[in-house]
């Protein structure tokens, strides 16, 4: 036991030094051009819930028998999936070729160096994508992540308490006027109105899509600065502040993700619900609402608003020995083949603009045309390396006002400076 | 041989109730059921609402029926079903590396609780610093150099690679009890068995040990527990390998679905975890309480 | 540093004091003692310098450093680790933050360094609130578990669940029974909005934590009241002395060691406690952990979380040293008995 314990300090010992010898040392390997190579790789995404990789992984492999991909699935959270990427990358893992990134990572990973820009010998022509998809994927002008799903935010409506669903704010809260309970969703009459406002990445999505419907924009174009701080800003966050002051969003909806607020409208607690396409096919299953639901285009101000843009792309590691065969595999996500069935298969929204007119999917999925629309106008949430400490200031100061601890401007200031801050290193 | 040195023992122990009913009628009898009760209630109501789920449909998790209802095997049959799962698999791991925990951990911490509590060195003070040092960093902040530090080693993914770390979260603990259960054991017992012709640790194996016994088994326990717990660093270490990564791993990669919590599956799963701990932890608790009465001292 | 170690050390001082009566017919035990001591604790000492010793002065060295800055020319970042000298404490403590333009300017609301001191608030709020509960339900169960009752191996199992059950399944337990519409509000006919206000939400958190950790502290006991000498309480029942007195002038001086060790190691676990919160409530509603904190870090600032991470683990050590001197006055009266 002594040996074998003198044998690890010694391990210790040496790693030390080695790890210290790395950390002087630049990366002169990392995002080097000379790894365009062919070979088995693996494609690391996350947890498969709508069972498509299978097909995915089975169609490649039969096309390319000396190129296999593993497909290796993380867990299904979000959070945990971006630790392991970046535990991962800062160990320079060879192993993770190809990665899933949600689009809110794409600028951070594209900065820090662990994925390869798609241009040059790498380049993909995007000529049949929603560009808003290919937006996201975009980091300083150039693209780095090839988009092969979607998704936006949807308002689900009770037809069986109102005949048109809503275009703004406005009418929104007045068709609840009677027809709701106000303030609580314990009451006898269901709640007005609901989204995912505890204060988690959900709450960037919600507050973001309310700022944007109201002409206002969280950071400048060039992503280094905060443009929050502005009138419309404040009147579009204001739909959400004066929810829970009027009643017409619940106070439960303080603790709602996804699942507690689709949970409410299944069980008939909320007349109208901001949720992404998935709920569609829950609703229409085993809940209490059953074909007494409807979808359409989130409200805004003065009709017109403004979704926040979901949805992952496929990226090549910068520590990929064989970024030809990924290249490859990041256009077969892309194709219509792929893309068709993972909409008939797995609900997930395409990214080819196309198939959002084909009359056999608009039949069997009927949000489809309202999904476009909701894509198509869709706005990214922060393009910004800085995300992570981005994303933390929304939260907290939307949480804040929403909760009435600090006023919306107020709110809005300390976000603008939390972003500002952050930008230049926190 | 040990029968005369026990017997020369200035303070034989007995396990015997602290307090004792004498007469049949009295308020503290009608209080201390009424604490018995309150105490089973207490530690059992979120468990007996964990079965209910287990066995519910969980489109049904939120619905609030105090009973039984809409009962299903379905998450048992998906936590079971390896096409969605490695959860059997997890089970043996799990077994395997908590065992392996346990065992090394009693192991290297009986050796450092006597030198602690019966050697007479310098720097005591420090090492016992050290050692309680180790359980103030926030664990959180370990996995990043470890998970580098294993990389290089080729550690990831490997049992070993998941048993010793937690053999050393464990070690503060293990040690602190032990030494603070040897050191209240007489020196005399140790002295006789050595009068007797044993050598010292002869003397703590043959005297100590079985009078530690409780101790022991309650500290193994502890151990074992927390180990079969384990998620964090399981998590990581393990690059969720189904092939050595523990059922915690399992259970938290458990899904149903786009944004749909698997709660329901995840009580089924804690449930097949729970029930054999139970049983396990049954049979030690016999230990932990007949294992002084048994031990050397009536010999 | 030598005070962390005594209530232990007086422990095995009262070895040494047994011992030493008759070390001088065996003196050549002592000898060996020191290179003896090295041996035993020598596996000890590897395992956590390789498991938490090279991952702990890693962190603290890399404290001191830079984290990765963007390069506003190329759009890209560098690869920090640059001396930093204490700019990642003073973010922490003193709430510094980078200002636009260069220096630095008090931290803003949402940026994570403002919320430094609100978590230690927090984290010490959780400590002693929940040590406290655990001690006295712990001692209570641990005095039912030690007394001869039909039934008793029930109490035994079911006082022991909560501890067996893994805490990435009670936690999402928890989050079922603390929902709004959740059993917990339907049977006491209330409407809490247990994970989003912040008095429900930190009570939630210590019921969760209350009951899953209690079982632990209630076994040191027991394992501690084991050791109790019958004879004792006899001759003090004869002296006169009620159950109360027996219980505070026998009972909780003799299994002091035990409940010592356990104090200690739940308020170093406490003080780190991250995944119950975690599920709960993400950190918001005044529930945000050091440790969240350091989780939120190290998102984007591996350097600066491991400079968060060091602050704690010295605030963690002046805790425990303040609680190991607590225990030593208790043990000294005891030794005056």
């Amino acid at each position: 036991m002594r040996g074998k314990g003198a044998a690890a300090l010694a391990g210790v010992l040496s790693s030390v030094l080695v790890l210290s010898a790395c950390g002087g040392g630049s990366d002169s390997d990392s995002a080097g051009e000379t790894n365009t190579g062919r070979g088995p790789f693996t494609f690391v995404t996350g947890k498969d819930l709508s069972g498509i990789m299978p097909f995915v992984a089975e169609e490649w492999n039969k096309a390319h028998p000396d190129e296999q991909v593993t497909i290796k699935q993380q867990s299904d959270a979000a959070d945990q999936q971006l630790s392991d990427l970046q535990q991962h990358f800062q160990a320079k893992d060879p192993d993770y070729d190809v990665v899933t990134v949600d689009v809110v990572w794409t600028a951070e990973f594209a900065a820090k160096g662990w994925i390869v820009p798609l241009k040059g010998d790498l380049a993909i022509d995007q000529g049949t994508l929603i560009p808003a998809t290919v937006e996201a994927a975009t980091y300083n002008g150039t693209q780095y992540a090839a988009p092969y799903d979607s998704d936006g935010g949807l308002l689900y409506y009770r037809t069986d308490l109102v005949k048109e669903a809503p275009k703004t704010w406005e009418e929104l809260i007045t068709s609840c006027e009677g027809k709701t309970t106000s303030g609580t969703i314990t009451g006898s009459k269901p709640g007005c109105y609901a989204g995912q406002l505890a204060s988690y990445e959900g709450l960037t999505v919600n507050a973001s899509e309310a700022i944007n419907a109201a002409g206002g924009t969280i950071v400048s174009e060039d992503g280094k600065s905060a443009a929050v701080d502005s009138a419309q800003a404040a009147s579009g966050l204001d739909f959400l502040v004066n929810g829970f002051k009027d009643g017409y969003i619940p106070k439960e909806a303080l603790g709602f993700k996804e699942t507690e607020s689709l949970n409410a409208f299944a069980a008939g607690d909320l007349m109208y619900l901001r949720n992404w396409p998935y709920a569609y096919a829950q609703l229409s299953g085993d809940s209490k609402v059953k074909g007494k639901f409807g979808v359409a285009p989130l409200p805004g101000p003065e009709g017109g608003g403004a979704s926040t843009l979901g949805g992952h792309s496929a990226a090549i590691s910068a520590y990929s020995k064989n970024q030809a065969s990924a290249l490859d595999f990041l256009k077969f996500l892309q194709s219509e083949e792929i893309q068709r069935n993972s909409l008939v298969k797995g609900a997930k929204a395409p990214v080819i603009a196309s198939l959002y007119d084909d009359a056999e999917l608009n039949e069997e999925f009927g949000y489809l045309a309202t999904l476009k629309e909701s894509i198509s106008t869709a706005v990214p949430r922060p393009v910004t390396p800085f995300y992570p400490a981005v994303t933390q200031a929304i939260q907290t100061n939307a949480y804040a006002a929403l909760q009435g601890k600090s006023s919306t401007a107020d709110a809005l200031k300390d976000m603008a400076a939390s972003i500002n801050s952050a930008a230049a290193g926190g | 041989m040990s029968t005369a040195a026990v017997e020369t023992a200035e303070a034989p122990r007995e396990s015997r109730p602290i307090v004792t009913y004498k007469k049949g009628y009295d308020w503290g009898r009608i209080g201390n059921l009424v604490a018995i009760a309150a105490i089973v209630f207490w530690c059992l109501a979120p468990f007996y609402w964990m079965l209910v789920l287990a066995f519910r449909d969980n489109a049904n998790t939120f619905d609030n029926t105090p009973w039984f209802t809409d009962v299903t095997m379905d998450n048992f049959r998906y936590a079971f079903d390896t096409e969605f799962n490695a959860f059997g698999r997890s089970l043996v791991n799990s077994l395997i590396i908590s065992v392996s925990v346990t065992v090394l951990s009693m192991v290297i911490a009986v050796f450092a609780g006597y030198a602690l509590s019966r050697l007479v060195f310098r720097g005591k003070s420090i090492v016992l610093a050290a050692i309680l040092g180790a359980s103030m960093f926030p664990g959180v902040a370990i996995l990043t150099p470890l998970f580098q530090l294993f990389g290089d080693f080729g550690w990831l993914g490997t049992y070993h690679g998941l048993i010793l770390p937690q053999v050393s979260f464990a070690l503060p603990l293990a040690v602190y009890t032990l030494t603070s259960f040897f050191a209240d054991m007489p020196w005399e017992l140790e002295e006789a068995a050595k009068v007797d012709g044993c050598t010292p640790l002869q003397a703590f194996r043959k005297v100590i040990i079985p009078l530690a016994a409780p101790a022991m088994f309650t500290t193994a326990i502890l151990v074992f527990l927390a180990s079969w717990n384990e998620y964090l660093l399981s998590s990581v270490l393990s690059k969720g390998d189904t092939a050595v990564a523990p059922s915690t791993v399992a259970i938290v990669n458990f899904t149903a679905g786009p944004h749909i919590v698997p709660y329901t599956q995840t009580m089924a799963a804690g449930v097949i975890v729970t029930i054999p701990l139970v049983i396990v932890v049954l049979i030690f608790q016999r230990r932990i309480v007949s294992g002084l009465t048994a031990g050397g001292i009536k010999g | 540093m030598s005070i962390v170690s005594e209530p232990i050390a007086e422990n095995a001082a009262r070895g040494r004091k047994n011992r030493r009566k008759r070390s001088g017919r065996n003196g050549g035990l002592h000898s060996g003692d020191g290179r003896m001591a090295l041996y035993l604790l020598g596996p000890t000492m590897i395992m956590l310098a390789l498991i938490v010793g090279y991952p702990v002065l890693n962190a603290i060295y890399k404290s001191f450093l830079t984290d990765p800055g963007l390069d506003d020319s190329t759009g890209l970042f560098n690869e920090g680790n640059d001396w930093n000298g204490t700019a990642n404490y003073a973010h922490w403590i003193l709430q510094r933050c980078n200002a636009v333009g260069g220096g630095t300017e008090s931290c803003p609301a949402g940026n994570l360094g403002s919320q430094f001191w609100d978590s230690v608030w927090v984290t010490l709020g959780f400590t002693v609130v929940t040590v406290i509960i655990e001690v006295i339900i712990g001692m209570l169960f641990a005095l039912m578990m030690h007394q001869a009752f039909r039934g008793r191996s029930l109490v035994r199992v079911a006082v022991l669940i909560p501890w067996a059950v893994p805490t990435a399944v009670i936690a999402k337990l928890w989050v079922v029974i603390f929902d709004p519409q959740g059993v917990l509000n339907n049977v006491l006919g209330t409407s809490f909005a247990w994970t989003s206000e912040a008095g429900p939400a930190r009570m939630a958190i210590v019921i969760a934590d209350v009951w899953k950790t209690t079982p632990f502290i209630a076994l040191l006991i027991l394992a501690g009241l084991q050791g109790i000498s019958s004879e004792v309480y006899e001759s003090a029942k004869v002296d006169g002395a009620n159950a109360w007195q027996r219980f505070w002038r026998i009972t909780l001086p003799l299994v002091k060691p035990a409940l010592a060790v356990a104090v200690i190691f739940r308020a170093l676990d406490v003080l780190r406690m991250y995944d119950l919160p975690w599920v709960l409530t993400q950190g918001s509603n005044g529930t945000q952990t050091i440790s969240i904190l350091v989780v939120k870090e190290l998102a984007s600032k591996l350097n600066s979380a491991a400079a968060l991470s060091t602050i704690t683990f010295v605030l963690i050590f002046a805790i425990a040293l303040a609680l190991v001197r607590l225990f030593n006055a208790n043990i000294v009266d005891r030794g005056t008995r």
